[in-house]
């Protein structure tokens, strides 16, 4: 909205040196980055990267072991994210989330679960309750609006003839269109969007595509949105934070980032033909290579996991006890940088056969690239 | 045995070659489940020693019951049932429901010249057939009234299920005037009546409401906030005994003592939800339960205050607001200020208005609750804690006013308990009641005032009702007490609702708000809760 405000006010969210470790575990390793107010900034990575718990710390549901997340509001005041509680970065800091894992009150018809989302605008109009039930008219003023707003969020998401029913009678795509419907009821100056594009079909991909497109233009809300649906991020993102290994690999434009060979090599996220263009570019077989192994099952979560992931407190604690550290030689792009600081190889494109490339990319590329054997992955130690 | 189990043999088998196979499974587990049970038992004889009862007869009687229950079922049940859903070739109709056949115009006029005839001999039974099957005139006219009044209700059914509330409410208001009319025209005097009236405005009307009430103060914690509470109990003592000692101690009257009751009892709630905001399913579960023991201990042991074990006499009554009492020797006693016949009926029908009234509150303040934004935040926490804490909810305060209100209601019902009772003691609120309460909230549908009120009706008002089969003692002989019964049936009772309707007596939840029409919500979208 404030483009041509070019002052710190800019972003909307600053992240700096966020880190989050689970016992051993740097799910999040000095990660900085920005979102800019009125743009969608897309948070992408390979399974695992830990655009999830950047999510839960943001929100307020993990406090981050480090850092500083600062939240500018409109009107200029200023919240510090990993200060406040839980339920107060909704209310009062403006940030709605929805959830990898679709979370809606599935008994409860669509428009209560978009009422729900206007309860603390609600609880003061009814004077905390006391005033509402003697049936005091302002309350019910404002009850009225609430359902307008409701209303009004159900046609957006195309979803206002199913009002009466039960959430947890729609399908899957109608269920996250409602999730975001019922995040915007919040009135949140931030959405963050966890993979909103999950399980849609190309239909109901563009529909999403629209609604964001729609909340962007018409709202001033800006978004963070993770997604693996490169087709979804390419078209509708201003700026691309790419994580890897909990940190930063890439920031910029998308254009950018897609052509970043460390993005290539860490997440098979583009159109098969641009990889080949790019690996032409950069001209390293040894990428090749390694890509063209495909996406290890053994490794890293199976790519139906994220979707059934149980709560976000339910997977808290299972690294207890035991001390996982993620070698930096583990990451990709860290191999990448080091062979392009090595001396530069000739390339060889008729060796490259990109056409041969497994299809296993082809679901946007769900899976990473993982190390194989620890040699494999102590081979590009040392790096940055 | 394998092969008789096979699908291919299954098919083959005509049911009454499955009945028997089944019954004889089913006798078998009986025979394995009851020989220790029921084949012997233990028991002391003259010289206090203890001696080994040998009952074959009985296990011998149980089994067979079992098996021949069984083979009914599986020969003829399963098939008749499997027919109701069969389409008449010529007619293309299903068959006509069971319902529909059992409830008959011929049967009904049977069924109401049966109750007319028994009535009307009911001076002379004793005489006429002798005590013993006097007993069984006097069951086959309460079953023949039932037949009646369930015919009534079955032909108006849509009408009923229409107007609900509406009816249920009227029928409650106007029953102790129906029941002394009743008892006035068969007793011939209008002193008759009202002293007959007693047992049932007493034992049904009151005993019933105060559970309805309890558990709709339940309903509120367990079917909308979905927090598992088995210590409820603690918050009736807490009520029961702030009017206790208040009313003794200081001589405040009810009407004070009702509201101060409610808001000690509502503050207990908020004590106890505190350290247990953070404990989720069983853990809260345990907690509660662990709380109840803990306020019936304390009210055991500190004698000083509670008078332990031995409880509190003396509760003053109810006034009717001040203006007449109930006490026979106050000179503004209600049968002197109205001049009228004395009466202990009086205070019993009181009583019964003042606890309807307090039912009908609870449930006016649930409804309003449930459509304003609190009462929506507890079912939202019900249905997914996490989400609530997304859209900005505190969901400390939301689960501290789920408890707190859902207190004052039982501290109400305590205050009102200790005023009817006259005396309380620790004994009254025992785990038992907890789980009792918590039985008609999950029987009657969680969240559904309508359902829990008819699982109360039928869970208390049923083992009131074995009090009157006073002539099973023919059957069974004279030993036979009903009543001890009366936690096995209800246990029956749960396991069969259960089977039955896993949801409860209403499943389904209304929606609070709606755009086009108000649709119910199917139980299967709704959650129980985790916490
Ligand atoms: N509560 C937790 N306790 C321990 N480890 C955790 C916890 N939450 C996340 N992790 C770990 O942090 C890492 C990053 O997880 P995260 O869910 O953020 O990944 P993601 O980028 O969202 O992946 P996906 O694309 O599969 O959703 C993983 O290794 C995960 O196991
Ligand atoms: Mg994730």
């Amino acid at each position: 909205m404030s483009d041509a405000n070019p002052s710190v006010n800019d972003a909307i969210l600053q992240v700096e040196h966020l880190s989050m470790k689970f016992g051993g575990l740097v799910a999040i390793g000095d990660l900085s980055f920005q979102a800019r107010r009125g743009e969608i900034t897309a948070l992408i990575g390979p399974n695992g990267a830990g655009k999830t718990t950047v999510f839960n710390c943001i929100t307020g549901f993990y406090k981050p072991s480090e850092g500083m997340l600062t939240l500018n509001r409109r009107d200029g005041s200023s919240y510090l994210l990993e200060r406040l509680p839980n339920h107060e970065i909704p209310a009062r800091a403006k940030v709605a989330r929805t959830f990898q894992n679709i979370r809606l009150f599935s008994g409860m018809t669509l428009l209560e679960n978009l009422l729900v989302a206007q309860h603390n605008k609600l609880m003061k109009a009814s004077g905390y309750t006391v005033l509402g039930l003697f049936g005091f008219s302002g309350y019910r003023t404002a009850s009225a609006e609430s359902i307008d707003l409701a209303r009004h969020w159900l046609e957006k998401a195309d979803l206002v003839d199913r009002a009466d029913d039960p959430a947890g009678d729609l399908p899957y795509g109608a269920q996250r269109r409602l999730e975001i419907a019922r995040a915007m009821c919040t009135g949140p100056e931030l959405l963050c969007l966890d993979e909103p594009a999950a399980g849609l079909n190309p239909k109901e991909s563009m529909a999403l595509n629209a609604l964001l497109m729609d909340i962007k233009d018409n709202t001033g809300t800006s978004i963070l949105l993770i997604e693996h649906d490169m087709a979804v991020v390419m078209q509708i993102s201003d700026h691309v934070v790419v994580l890897e290994y909990g940190r930063k690999i890439s920031d910029g434009s998308p254009h950018a980032v897609r052509t970043d060979p460390r993005v290539i090599a860490a997440y098979l996220g583009v159109e098969d033909e641009d990889v080949e263009t790019v690996l032409i570019e950069v001209g390293d077989e040894d990428v090749i290579e390694q890509l063209d192994t495909g996406p290890d099952s053994t490794h890293g979560p199976d790519s139906s996991s994220s979707y059934f992931a149980g709560p976000v407190i339910d997977t808290v604690g299972h690294s207890e006890g035991e001390r996982v550290t993620v070698s930096k030689g583990a990451s990709k792009a860290g191999q990448v940088d080091a062979r392009s600081g090595a001396a530069a190889r000739p390339a060889s494109p008729a060796e490259a056969k990109p056409t041969e490339k497994p299809s296993a990319t082809k679901p946007a590329a769900k899976a990473p690239a993982k190390p194989k054997t620890p040699g494999d992955s102590n081979r590009g130690g040392g790096n940055e | 045995m394998a092969v008789t189990t096979s699908p291919e043999r299954d098919i083959v088998a005509t049911p009454m070659q499955r009945a028997t196979r089944e019954a004889l499974y089913a006798g078998a587990i009986a025979l394995g489940l009851f020989v220790l049970f029921i084949g012997l038992r233990t028991d002391q004889n003259i010289s206090n020693e203890l001696i080994l009862v040998q009952r074959w007869w009985l296990l011998a009687v149980v089994v067979v019951l079992t098996m021949a229950g069984r083979f009914l079922y599986v020969a003829y049940g399963q098939p008749f049932l499997a027919n109701q859903k069969i389409v008449d070739v010529a007619t293309g109709l299903l068959p006509q429901s069971m319902a529909a056949r059992f409830f008959r115009l011929p049967y009904f006029i049977a069924a109401v010249v049966t109750v007319a005839v028994l009535v009307f001999l009911a001076g002379s039974l004793d005489g006429l057939l002798g005590p013993g099957l006097a007993g069984y005139a006097r069951f086959l006219r309460a079953l023949a009234t039932i037949y009646a009044l369930a015919s009534v209700m079955f032909y108006f059914r849509t009408f009923i299920h229409a107007h609900f509330s509406a009816l249920g409410i009227t029928a409650l208001a106007l029953y102790p005037i129906i029941v002394v009319l009743v008892l006035a025209v068969y007793g011939g005097s209008v002193a008759a009546g009202f002293q007959g009236s007693l047992k049932w405005v007493d034992n049904y009307g009151i005993q019933i409401l105060i559970y309805v009430m309890l558990a709709w103060g339940l309903n509120i914690v367990v079917g909308l906030a979905g927090l598992l509470d088995l210590g409820y109990v603690a918050f009736y003592a807490v009520g029961a005994y702030a009017y206790a000692l208040l009313g003794t101690q200081y001589g405040l009257s009810f009407w004070i003592l009702l509201p101060a009751a409610g808001a000690m009892a509502a503050f207990w709630g908020v004590l106890l939800g505190f350290p247990v905001l953070r404990l989720r399913g069983d853990y809260l579960a345990i907690v509660t339960l662990a709380f109840g023991e803990i306020i019936r201990l304390v009210l055991i042991n500190w004698r000083e205050v509670t008078n332990g074990s031995a409880g509190i006499s003396g509760i003053p009554k109810v006034t009717f607001f001040g203006l007449m009492s109930f006490n026979v020797s106050d000179p503004n006693y209600i049968a002197k200020v109205l001049d009228i016949a004395t009466s202990s009926a009086y205070y019993k029908i009181f009583l019964y208005y003042l606890i309807l009234g307090l039912c009908l509150l609870t449930a006016f303040v649930t409804i309003r609750l449930r459509r304003m934004p609190v009462g929506r935040a507890w079912e939202a926490l019900r249905e997914d804690e996490i989400a609530c804490r997304s859209l900005g909810i505190n969901t400390t305060t939301t689960k501290l006013t789920a408890f707190a209100t859902g207190a004052m209601f039982g501290g109400f019902a305590g205050s009102f308990f200790a005023a009817r009772q006259g005396f309380v003691s620790p004994e009254s609120f025992i785990f038992l009641e907890s789980a009792i309460i918590l039985a008609i909230v999950v029987l009657g549908g969680m969240g559904s005032l309508v359902g829990i009120a008819v699982a109360a009706m039928v869970m208390i008002g049923g083992t009131e009702v074995l009090r009157e089969l006073d002539f099973l003692k023919q059957v069974f002989g004279p030993d036979f007490t009903p009543e001890l019964y009366r936690m096995l049936l209800f246990g029956m009772a749960m396991v069969i609702v259960m089977l039955w309707k896993p949801r409860g007596f209403v499943g389904s939840r209304e929606p609070t708000a709606f755009l086009k029409e108000r649709r119910a919500v199917s139980g299967s979208f709704t959650k129980e809760g985790h916490g």
